[in-house]
């Protein structure tokens, strides 16, 4: 891949792990169908994650598919206000910025990437992941929360050996299916009355 | 057009599906309580996942490796501190600090 089809591929997809995954495979002399299936299983988490947005975007049909387009993980989570809802302004203030970033980070290492040395040894790879730790440790105020959050990690976990990458992390979606139980809808209701009148 | 340039393409649009498949079928609607509840829970089950495999796995192997005690090191301070910013410093000066070993 050359540099500039690097930064075009940050500029319209904008998904770290699934243009890893799919550079990877490439790299590895696979060819365009084992890297966009790969990199898709890698995206599939934003399905479950712009449908529980999808309530909360207003605006024509159209509007609202451009307005999913800035789901990613992080500003999925800031934006999220705890009762269902997700803050529409956050969202987009919280993706911009990081796509300002993505592209022109992109950039630098396309352009001087061979004179700034291994990220990996920089430690850099660790970033994200303290960094979700932190936005985790934000939605763990209930006891449910919490145990959903272990299953979850449970679930992914348990997968990895036996899937490709990208599929744990869809599955362990399904954690939150623990929302269904009697007391989880009695108390996501007590929330949402909490908020004040439905919109 | 190469595999790359074919590559890049494809994925850009099934992500742009992906992404509108909700917000188009959902978008403004009232919200039943099992839908609220279910999207409470989603954060902590992604979340929880995502630094799971990105902490312990390597391809399709479970390791302990230096990212792994890196973001240990880093979920303990943003946990004591409360700052996210000393989080992920702390999450990769303790990777690099075991790698340079």
């Amino acid at each position: 891949m050359s540099d500039l089809e690097a930064v075009i591929m940050s500029a319209i997809l904008f998904a770290g792990s699934a243009q890893f995954t799919s550079i990877a495979i490439l790299g590895a002399g696979g060819g365009a169908g084992a890297a966009i299936a790969a990199a898709t299983l890698m995206n599939s988490r934003f399905l479950p994650m712009s449908a529980a947005v999808g309530p909360s975007f207003t605006g024509r049909a159209l509007m609202r598919a451009l307005k999913g387009q800035a789901v990613v993980d992080h500003s999925w989570a800031l934006s999220s206000k705890g009762d269902g809802r997700f803050d529409e302004a956050l969202l987009f203030g919280a993706s911009a910025v990081a796509y300002c970033t993505w592209v022109s980070g992109t950039a630098i290492g396309a352009l001087w990437g061979d004179k700034l040395g291994d990220p990996d040894a920089l430690g850099l790879d660790a970033i994200f992941p303290a960094f979700f730790f932190g936005l985790l440790l934000n939605e763990l105020r209930s006891r449910r929360a919490r145990g959903v959050a272990a299953l979850g990690a449970a679930i992914a976990l348990a997968l990895v050996p036996f899937t490709p990458p990208g599929a744990p992390v869809l599955v362990a979606s399904l954690a939150s299916l623990v929302g269904l139980t009697r007391r989880a809808r009695a108390e996501a209701e007590e929330r949402q009355e909490a908020e004040g009148e439905p919109r | 057009m190469s595999t790359a340039a074919t590559t890049i393409v494809a994925l850009a649009l099934i992500s742009a599906a992906i992404k509108a498949i909700g917000p188009v079928l959902l978008g403004g609607r009232e919200l039943p309580t099992w839908f609220t509840s279910v999207v409470i829970l989603l954060g902590p089950a992604l979340l929880a996942a995502l630094v799971a495999t990105q902490a312990f796995a390597e391809g399709d192997r479970l390791a302990l490796d230096p990212d792994t005690a890196g973001v240990a090191a880093g979920g303990l301070v943003i946990w004591r501190s409360g700052s996210i910013i000393a989080c992920v410093v702390a999450a990769a000066a303790v990777t690099a600090g075991l790698r340079a070993l």
